[in-house]
């Protein structure tokens, strides 16, 4: 369910807004791409998106950030924002790992959800963070995602995720399971009111995320070179004891095989989606 | 008497001569027809799916089917489904759906298959849709886990009104062997995480997550099966009058809130 080895790739997120101090400048000035190694200045990448100026790979980011790129300025009012799990299994160092990683990231869970416009248009959204738990979905994401949609209904609002997980939590064991039906239940609500819902699946998105609310938007976008899939690659190979090919659940393989309707790099995001809702206003 | 741990019904619920989905068909039913495929790409057989008679009530039946011997595994992949079977369902329940047939869903599963023909078809979509369908299905759904009911793809078939399992049989996450895989890099593990995990009927029970529990007989299911399925007979009976006399709205409303309550945070 959860894939299990993402490959770790250069965090190039929240540069400036947090540790890093003046001293750190010199050593942390640089950054080497995952995808074709060239150095880069950190500054650079920062001041394009988080995305490669050189081969154009989208580096993973923080859903503050992302927020940020997305969400016009100061209209984000966040939802929820100190929702906390009460561990129902009383799972062994699942508590003191949630308050490690909170200390570590200052990221609360693995999702933000809120109120904001783009340009304009009010939307309800959920962007999740893989820099928290893999950006698993546990009771947390669960709630917060179906609370976010009861708050779009009662406002008429659309509703736009961005997806980044590596499926369900483990350590809340079958409650996690549960929260794939809890939200696929939420966007069935939705749906029914006749609201819309962007998908956007962003690197990498697997297991049970994909396996419930990301694939059920109206419209699924994604950024160019995610990866995205219900069975992790390694566990695919583990089945079919061979390697997978190159490009094998990637973006554009699933634009290929007809499951997202548009890869959308980053720089483009934000007036796609104002096109869209453009496009839905009428609604 | 020793007592039976997680693991111990791990191994049970997993036997090979433990009865699989079409025994129950076979059993508890009259005049059940197969039907085959999703009218998209195949028919998936390691999901069965058919109408039958439940004391004269017309009723739909969806199951996965683990295979009893090597070849029959083979020809039903162990019980693990592929997209098209998850749509054959699908299909099946929006037909029981257009004649107002209650559904019944027996979950026997490793989990969906995890190959490269089924991410190319949608492995995801598939699950998802399902899980979203279900959830506001017209009539009433009842899923019998009888045996291992494992990750999405045992969710798939069972986002139902009742929930009901067999006392030896398991509903988790993951296969422990998995979870321990992942969470301390050590599959051999995973006797110890089985009962950490969560996964027996009767703590699943106590967690509110499914409805009911059929006790099991300590000679084995095998030996009383016929009992078993008097039981399973009586409970499915029971609930599909309950659920019979409530409106299609309250229904629906009823089943979205079993789920939607179902977390636990501060």
């Amino acid at each position: 369910m959860v894939i299990d080895k993402i490959k770790k790739i250069n965090q190039v997120d929240d540069i400036n807004e947090k540790n890093v101090k003046a001293s750190d400048m010199l050593v942390g000035k640089w950054l080497k791409c995952s995808n074709c190694k060239e150095i880069l200045y950190k500054e650079d990448v920062k001041n394009n998106y988080s995305v490669c100026p050189n081969c154009g790979k989208h580096f993973r980011i923080s859903a503050r950030r992302r927020i940020k790129q997305i969400i016009d300025e100061g209209t984000f009012e966040e939802l929820d924002a100190n929702m906390q799990t009460s561990d129902i299994l009383n799972f062994e160092g699942y508590k003191d790992k949630i308050k490690l990683l909170q200390e570590k990231t200052n990221i609360e869970e693995a999702i933000k959800t809120g109120i904001g416009k783009i340009n304009g248009e009010k939307v309800a959204i959920g962007v999740m963070d893989s820099n928290f738990f893999m950006g698993s979905m546990g009771s947390v994401v669960g709630e917060k995602i179906s609370r976010l949609v009861e708050r779009a209904i009662y406002e008429k609002l659309p509703v736009i995720i961005f997806c980044v997980s590596g499926g369900a939590r483990m350590q809340e064991g079958i409650i996690s399971l549960m929260q794939m039906a809890k939200t696929s239940a939420s966007i069935a609500k939705l749906d029914e009111k006749g609201l819309l819902y962007i998908s956007v699946l962003t690197d990498p998105t697997t297991g049970g995320v994909t396996a419930s609310f990301a694939s059920l938007g109206d419209i699924i976008l994604a950024e160019p070179g995610a990866l995205i899939g219900f069975a992790g690659p390694r566990v695919i190979e583990q089945t079919i004891k061979q390697k997978l090919p190159d490009g094998f659940q990637s973006s554009e393989f699933l634009l290929e095989h007809g499951f997202i309707d548009k890869i959308v790099e980053r720089k483009d995001m934000k007036d796609t989606l104002y096109k869209i809702l453009r496009l839905h206003i009428h609604n | 008497m020793k007592k039976i741990t997680a693991w111990d019904r791990v191994e049970i619920a997993r036997k090979a001569d433990r009865p699989k989905t079409l025994d129950y068909i076979n059993k508890i039913f009259t005049n059940f027809i197969e039907f085959h495929g999703d009218r998209a790409f195949g028919d998936d057989k390691s999901i069965i799916a058919g109408i039958a008679e439940l004391e004269g009530i017309p009723v739909t039946i969806i199951g996965e089917q683990k295979g009893k011997t090597a070849k029959e595994n083979i020809q039903r992949n162990f019980g693990m489904p592929n997209p098209e079977g998850y749509r054959k369902a699908l299909r099946l329940m929006k037909q029981a759906e257009k004649f107002k047939r209650p559904i019944i869903t027996f979950i026997d599963t490793p989990g969906a298959y995890p190959g490269m023909e089924a991410e190319e078809r949608g492995q995801g979509e598939a699950i998802a849709r399902n899980l979203f369908e279900m959830s506001k299905l017209k009539v009433p759904t009842i899923s019998v886990v009888i045996g291992e009911g494992s990750s999405g793809g045992a969710l798939a078939i069972g986002v139902t009104d009742k929930i009901i399992m067999l006392e030896n049989s398991i509903y988790s996450i993951l296969s422990p062997e998995g979870f321990a895989s992942i969470l301390y890099k050590d599959s051999s593990k995973s006797k110890e995480v089985a009962e950490k995990m969560k996964i027996t009927a009767k703590e699943l029970k106590k967690l509110g997550i499914i409805d009911e529990v059929i006790k099991e007989n300590e000679e084995g299911i095998q030996k009383d099966f016929e009992n078993i399925c008097n039981k399973l007979s009586n409970i499915l009976l029971k609930n599909i009058k309950t659920l019979s006399k409530l409106n299609t709205d309250d229904l629906v409303k009823l089943r979205f809130e079993k789920y939607r309550k179902i977390g636990g945070i501060l």
